[in-house]
């Protein structure tokens, strides 16, 4: 039996999780934990699951026929298992946000962007979305540079406002969780700066996990490395861990170069 | 060979090769041209015999067996008309169908074969659609030889074109704003309204006009639920004087449109008539071409606040 404190110090459980595209077997029994306001990265090659485990977290595999999960992942505070067919998978991503690969901000102004996950939520009064979208821009660092122009197009910011306004539309509605699928990977090397900045301020109010082909990119913001291969997690650890002394060759294989 | 030799050799063949290029350019101009000046001739034609017969009197007055003062004053109130019922009939079935199909369908073996049917009803022969008018809406359904009828029949028509115009339109939004909209909870239907059909409004409006444009010069399946070739009165107005103001019997009055009030004249032996079906074919391109032109416009319009 796990005591309190052990429940409060994890955000989700995953167990004996499978995955499969139609035939394709993508996720391999995978077991892992993710730690309450920690930062976990998923590291592995291309193809090796990473991102579709990422998009088991808000079922956003359901959009799509012949996908089908076999296993749990646990969400705390109150264990529900988010992959049974009896929690509806809206449900699930009002409690977990994602940020795509690409910033991909609805043609819309900036404050429709930001307040759209709240409109979801049924929330009309115009002084409480005022102060929800404020907060979310500040919160993503993007309110000094848009606060005279709300009205304005979101598609009018440059490409990594726009993922900081993505940011700020998944943290409006004060997720659980917030999911990252390789937030830097369409962004110069300024923006990426500042969204890394970005991500290592939300963990004090949001629990993440990013997906990054990047390991840089990993050992700067995460807490917790996993590494991936062909579907199967390898390893899991402390990022020190991973970055200093792997447990396995492989990982250590790929995390000097030597193959990837 | 030295260098020089090479290269005069080199140019020989790019400008051998080139030559194809030059030939097709040529081909495709005459082709271009064909097609364009066919219809310049045709429209100037009509342009030179009608202009002189287009005046207020023209639009204002009914047909006449006296040919100087006849007009088309219930020709284009009936294809208004008709119009109007076409295109409340097709715009909300064609774009909920399409959204169904796009959105909401599963993907099996029943909604393939319901999309390709789809695709194929758009080549089906416009009078194919005037008989189904005939025996379902004029005399299964008792609607008569009326507006409503007419209406239906040309919705009918330009349903295939409103469904592929709705498919493609929220087709061509990227799959991350609709994996945007649904990652923060949104229902299908919240990512419906909300997202892809303001997104796809261009589109789908384009489609409509197309439509209604190809509708509004629909002969054969209008001739063929009965319109009358020759009417002298209005349909009853749809504002009343009295309550409740508004007034729907015009849908079951006889009327008659454009296209057949032009084929009616030109069925007359005498030249003046003639000059009568230029003026009226006039009106009909000028309606047309506006229509297409008001889908050109909407599309650049909206098209300018949306990249991807």
């Amino acid at each position: 039996m796990q005591t309190g404190a052990e429940l409060n110090q994890y955000k989700s459980h995953v167990k004996a999780l499978n995955f499969y595209y139609g035939a394709f077997h993508a996720l391999k029994n995978i077991d892992m934990a993710l730690h309450a306001n920690k930062i976990t990265a998923l590291i592995g090659p291309s193809g090796c699951g990473k991102s579709t485990f990422l998009r088991c977290f808000n079922r956003m595999h359901d959009l799509y026929p012949g996908n089908r999960y076999d296993g749990e992942i646990i969400l705390h505070p109150d264990h529900v298992n988010i992959l049974s067919h009896k929690v509806d998978p809206i449900e699930v991503r009002m409690r977990i946000s994602m940020v795509f690969q690409k910033p991909n901000p609805f043609p819309k102004s900036i404050y429709e962007n930001v307040a759209y996950g709240l409109r979801v939520r049924g929330i009309r009064q115009r002084a409480v979305l005022d102060e929800k979208v404020e907060n979310a821009l500040r919160n993503s660092a993007l309110w000094d540079e848009v606060k005279d122009r709300m009205n304005d197009l979101a598609f009018n910011l440059s490409g990594g406002q726009q993922q900081r306004l993505c940011i700020a539309r998944a943290l409006a509605t004060d997720p659980e969780i917030l999911l990252f699928d390789e937030p830097t990977s369409a962004l110069d090397p300024i923006a990426t700066a500042s969204i890394e900045e970005l991500i290592a301020d939300l963990k004090d109010k949001v629990t993440i996990l990013i997906v990054t082909h990047n390991m840089q990119q990993a050992a700067r913001v995460s807490d917790f490395t996993a590494y991936m291969y062909l579907g199967e997690l390898i390893e899991f650890d402390e990022t020190d861990t991973i970055f200093i002394k792997p447990k396995h060759k492989q990982t250590e294989d790929y995390i000097t170069g030597r193959f990837g | 060979m030295d260098k020089t030799d090479e290269l005069n050799e080199l140019r020989r063949i790019i400008g051998l090769h080139k030559r194809w290029d030059f030939l097709f350019m040529i081909t495709g101009i005459i082709a271009l041209m064909i097609a364009i000046l066919t219809f310049i001739a045709l429209f100037a034609q009509m342009l030179i015999d009608g202009m002189p017969r287009l005046s207020w009197d023209f639009f204002t007055s009914f047909p006449s067996r006296r040919p100087e003062s006849a007009g088309i004053l219930s020709a284009w109130v009936g294809t208004t008309l008709v119009m109007l019922v076409t295109a409340a009939t097709a715009v909300p079935l064609g774009v909920g169908a399409g959204v169904y199909l796009e959105e909401y369908a599963p993907k099996n073996i029943f909604t393939e074969i319901l999309e390709i049917n789809v695709t194929n009803l758009a080549g089906v022969p416009s009078i194919i659609y005037g008989l189904l008018a005939l025996g379902l809406f004029v005399y299964q359904l008792g609607l008569g030889q009326s507006i409503l009828s007419a209406g239906l029949a040309l919705a009918l028509l330009i349903l295939p074109v409103v469904i592929v115009a709705t498919r493609e339109a929220i087709r061509s939004i990227p799959v991350a704003i609709r994996e945007g909209a649904y990652a923060l909870g949104a229902t299908k239907w919240q990512t419906v309204y909300d997202h892809l059909l303001p997104y796809s409004s261009a589109g789908i409006l384009t489609g409509i006009i197309i439509g209604l444009a190809r509708a509004i010069g629909e002969t054969a399946p209008i001739i063929t639920i009965g319109a009358l070739t020759f009417i002298a009165f209005l349909p009853p107005s749809p504002i009343t004087e009295g309550f409740p103001y508004i007034s729907f019997e015009w849908l079951t009055a006889p009327f008659t449109v454009m296209p057949i009030q032009m084929f009616n004249w030109v069925s007359r032996p005498e030249e003046a008539f003639q000059l009568n079906a230029a003026a009226a074919g006039l009106v009909l391109v000028v309606m047309t071409l506006t229509m297409n032109g008001l889908a050109i416009y909407l599309r650049y319009r909206m098209r300018k606040n949306i990249k991807w």
